[in-house]
């Protein structure tokens, strides 16, 4: 974590432009000053420590608002962040304002809500900054007082002077606190006594989402707006031979039709006149290579993969030796599919391109990015570009890094207006254009030794690349398996490209969402043909992992293993998940083929709590988000066409099929881990591990076909 | 074109449109009324319910020509304040995570206590079920909801 920076007043001033504890900014002056440029994308680097103001306006009129340098997707950051900043600032939580920051590296470093860092990130710097302000205000009251500054203390809103009981509120001391220098060394307090950290307080945006007045990227409206559909070549890397817009022109409200790089933009007087002017376009595509593929063919393209030699991501002793000497030996093979995003606001963005500069508005993940993507395709330099990062309608990997390709759409389409356009993608368009959590398939081999124990693993896995490779591995490809827990003597992991033109990209968990089922199914099958019980397994693999160990424990024990009520099954999975250690125990019933997951019973460890209830949802979210994986999910080809579309085609899990979700939360005075991305991992074998408890058969393939539990 | 004219939140309100225009793009689009969200556009994930004459309606596969003399409600004008029950209860409960689906969750909610003031689970989901949520807060609008029907039996403003 970064140490304190110890700016003097100068250029404390200078980086920020004004007395930012006392007045508010103005929003000119927000993006100004950023000669320095964008840093390295380092992306989960935190921001710069030691500049409050950043963070942190304390308003003459009493009021406190917190800049939160994070997106909000529905996982809590600007409430728990603000949490981060009030905690040490010791102001009144009751009158805790936030807004997202805007984007300005020189103060926030590279702005990306990515990978679960929103806490890890911010933890120290955050809290480090809301210190380092209360500090100036304790400052500034003592000189006001001409007492030593020890003689002060901070409370809620007011700094007191310990020796007469006098008060003077941080509205009052905000201007001359803001003259004053910015203290290098700032203690931080004891976790002890938090008051604010770890505490179920409530979410700062929930008002405005339950009121209508929440705005989401989708919902801007600048003076002038125009509005955009796109149809792009439903074969990926396809490009438009050419097409007829004679048709489209004459509907009512349609204003221009713009040829793109892959497909053709309808721009109209609203989004319903853009989607019936897109209907009556012609296109004729140059498919391109991609025209020839289908999921049957890129599936044995996988399975060829497996089978040839691969990069090595993890080796314990020799697996091949220990597989060869083990009592017995188990063979399988499991596959997942490719999977779409699906937030519930489909991709869209708007773009106000002026011949001096830009505006955009955007539900992105990545504003530092967004920004650069826009000013690049509107040949501007990135501080040129104002840019409003809007509350995001879901996430989960789409609005990320590398995937703002509907961000550069937007800006291509909106140079061609001098009015500000907005393109909104079609919930179809969002399925069949998204970058895919890839498909990926493993050949497993697990020995035995006499008494039936696992002690050789070897897992060979082909996956499309994220785009990074070491020594041919691709982290985020093996992620999950790479990194087991399990103490098992001859271990080897390792891996091959299994390359497509099916764009892939992150999906929430990258890579563990998938290698977890993988990895918590084979043992699974292990512990059935060693003749063993799944927890005792797991129990003397994680001999090692004491928070693992405890989490398992905690959930069997809560869960009632081995009880279940009558008719029901129980799976379990363990799994580290954005630095938390989890597990979970599903219960199912199956009645004539009917698969029930009735409840999902999840210990969880992830350190130090910031806000119990943020993070009770992101538990719950992320087994919602798994289960619509394990049941449903499936995107497969046929002539280089995505096949699935609207929610009749690609469906999620709705409240009709919610099991009752047991949440078990281990108290900690660790550093945080992550959240959002802990647990759509576990869910999936925990409950086809519950289906082999219940039939018999071994899910190896996701969705799970309930046709074939009958 | 035609010219519709309906009441809107209480109001009187006449639009121009297209008669086959949804009634979801013109609450969006021409009113500016962005509380009602865009998820499908086919009456398959609930994001843009709104209350057509007390009913529960998906505004995406509702066309603007017929909702002509009729009153439609959305979020915006679901309460004055924001206090309908089924709001307190979900600000009670924290119920939104990015919040996207819940403007549709909350009038849908809505409009299954009005006709049903002390639903049972069963009932919930045959409602809810055309609601989709991909942050995955079901089961906080199940205890949202019974705790909606509290509130309202208490006197709660409906």
């Amino acid at each position: 974590m970064s140490a304190a920076v110890n700016l003097s007043r100068r250029s404390f001033l200078s980086a920020t432009g004004g007395l930012v504890l006392g007045f508010v900014l103005p929003e000119k002056t927000r993006l100004v000053a950023q000669a320095v440029g964008v840093p390295p994308p380092n992306l989960f680097a935190p921001p710069p420590g030691g500049k409050p103001n950043a963070y942190i306006h304390i308003g003459v009129d009493e009021s406190v608002t917190f800049l939160i340098p994070k997106g909000e997707m529905g996982q809590g950051p600007t409430t728990a962040c603000s949490q981060l900043l009030a905690e040490e600032l010791e102001c009144d939580w009751t009158k805790v304002r936030m807004e997202i920051a805007p984007v300005d590296p020189a103060s926030y470093g590279h702005q990306t809500t990515v990978g679960s860092q929103a806490i890890r990130t911010t933890w120290e710097p955050l809290r480090r900054a809301g210190a380092q302000a209360r500090e100036m205000l304790i400052q500034a009251a003592a000189q006001k007082w001409s007492v030593n500054r020890t003689q002060c203390r901070a409370e809620n809103g007011f700094v007191i002077n310990q020796a007469t009981n006098a008060r003077l509120s941080y509205g009052s001391l905000a201007e001359a606190a803001a003259r004053l220098p910015v203290p290098a060394n700032v203690a931080l307090k004891d976790p002890k006594d938090f008051r604010v950290i770890g505490k179920p307080v409530k979410r700062l945006d929930t008002p405005d989402k339950v009121t209508g007045r929440a705005r989401f990227g989708i919902d801007a409206r600048p003076e002038g707006l125009l509005y955009a559909v796109v149809e792009r070549c439903p074969v990926f890397g396809g490009k438009v031979a050419s097409f007829d817009a004679a048709k489209t022109r004459s509907v009512p409200g349609v204003r221009d039709v713009i040829a793109l790089a892959r497909g053709v933009a309808v721009v109209a007087e609203n989004t319903w006149a853009a989607m019936q002017g897109r209907k009556a376009l012609s296109v004729q595509w140059d498919e391109g290579a991609a025209a020839s593929i289908s999921s049957a063919g890129l599936r044995q393209m996988f399975a060829d993969r497996a089978k040839e030699k691969g990069a090595v991501a993890r080796k314990e002793g020799d697996a091949a030796a220990g597989l060869a000497k083990a009592a017995r030996k188990i063979e399988a093979v499991y596959e997942v599919p490719f999977l779409s995003h699906t937030p519930m606001e489909p991709m869209n963005c708007t773009v106000h391109a002026r011949p001096d500069g830009a505006e955009v508005w955007a539900s992105t993940q990545s504003p530092t990015t967004s920004r650069k993507v826009v000013a690049d395709a509107l040949g501007l330099p990135p501080e040129k570009v104002a840019f409003h990062t809007m509350y995001c309608g879901g996430g989960f990997g789409r609005r990320g890094e590398g995937e703002l390709d509907w961000v550069q759409e937007a800006a291509e389409i909106a140079k061609h207006f001098t009015v500000p356009v907005k393109v909104t993608y079609t919930r179809e368009d969002d399925t069949q254009h998204d970058y895919y959590r890839p498909a990926s398939y493993v050949e497993f081999a697990g020995g035995l030794d006499a008494d039936g124990w696992p002690v050789a693993l070897k897992a060979s896995i082909a996956c499309p690349s994220f785009g990074f490779l070491r020594d041919g591995v691709d982290f985020t490809a093996v992620v999950g398996l790479s990194d087991v827990s399990y103490q098992i003597p001859d271990l080897l992991v390792d891996y091959r490209v299994a390359e497509t033109i099916v764009p892939v990209s992150y999906w929430r968990a990258p890579g563990v969402n998938q290698n977890t089922f993988f990895a918590e199914s084979f043992l699974d099958e292990l512990a059935a043909a060693g003749g063993k019980d799944p927890l005792e397994v797991r129990r003397r693999l994680l001999a090692k992992t004491p928070r693992m160990l405890n989490v398992l424990n905690l959930a069997a024990e809560k869960a009632g293993w081995g009880k279940p009520p009558a008719g029901r099954f129980q799976g379990v999975a363990v799994g580290n998940g954005a630095g938390a250690f989890v597990a979970q125990i599903a219960e199912i019933s199956i009645n004539r083929g009917r698969l029930r997951v009735h409840r999902v019973v999840c210990a969880f460890d992830c350190g130090q709590v910031i806000n119990p209830g943020i993070l009770r949802q992101q538990i719950e979210g992320g087994i919602v988000y798994g289960l619509s994986a394990a049941l449903k999910g499936e995107i497969t080809l046929e002539r280089g066409r995505v096949q699935q579309g609207n929610f009749d085609s690609y469906d999620v899990l709705r409240i009709h099929e919610m099991p009752q979700i047991d949440v078990y939360i281990v108290p900690s005075r660790e550093n945080p881990s992550g959240a959002g991305e802990a647990t759509n991992p576990q869910i999936i074998p925990a409950v086809t591990n519950a289906i082999f408890a219940a039939t018999g058969k071994r899910i190896r393939k996701l969705p799970i076909r309930t046709a074939n539990l009958a | 074109m035609a010219s519709i004219k309906f009441t809107l939140n209480g109001k009187s309100q006449t639009v121009e449109a297209a008669a086959d225009m949804p009634l979801l793009w013109v609450l969006r689009d021409q009113l500016g009324l962005t509380g009602t969200k865009f998820g499908c556009g086919m009456a398959l994930c609930g994001a843009c319910t709104v209350h057509i004459n007390g009913n529960a309606a998906r505004s995406c596969a509702t066309l603007i020509s017929s909702v002509a003399g009729k009153s439609v409600t959305t979020i915006e004008g679901l309460s004055a304040d924001g206090n309908h029950p089924v709001q307190q209860a979900w600000m009670e409960a924290d119920v939104p995570q990015c919040g996207y689906c819940q403007s549709g969750q909350i009038m849908a909610a809505a409009s299954l206590l009005a006709k049903k003031p002390r639903p049972t689970d069963a009932d919930i989901d045959e409602v809810m079920r055309g609601n989709i949520c991909r942050c995955g807060t079901y089961q906080s609008i199940r205890q949202a909801i019974h705790r909606a029907a509290g509130i309202k039996a208490q006197g709660g403003k409906a």
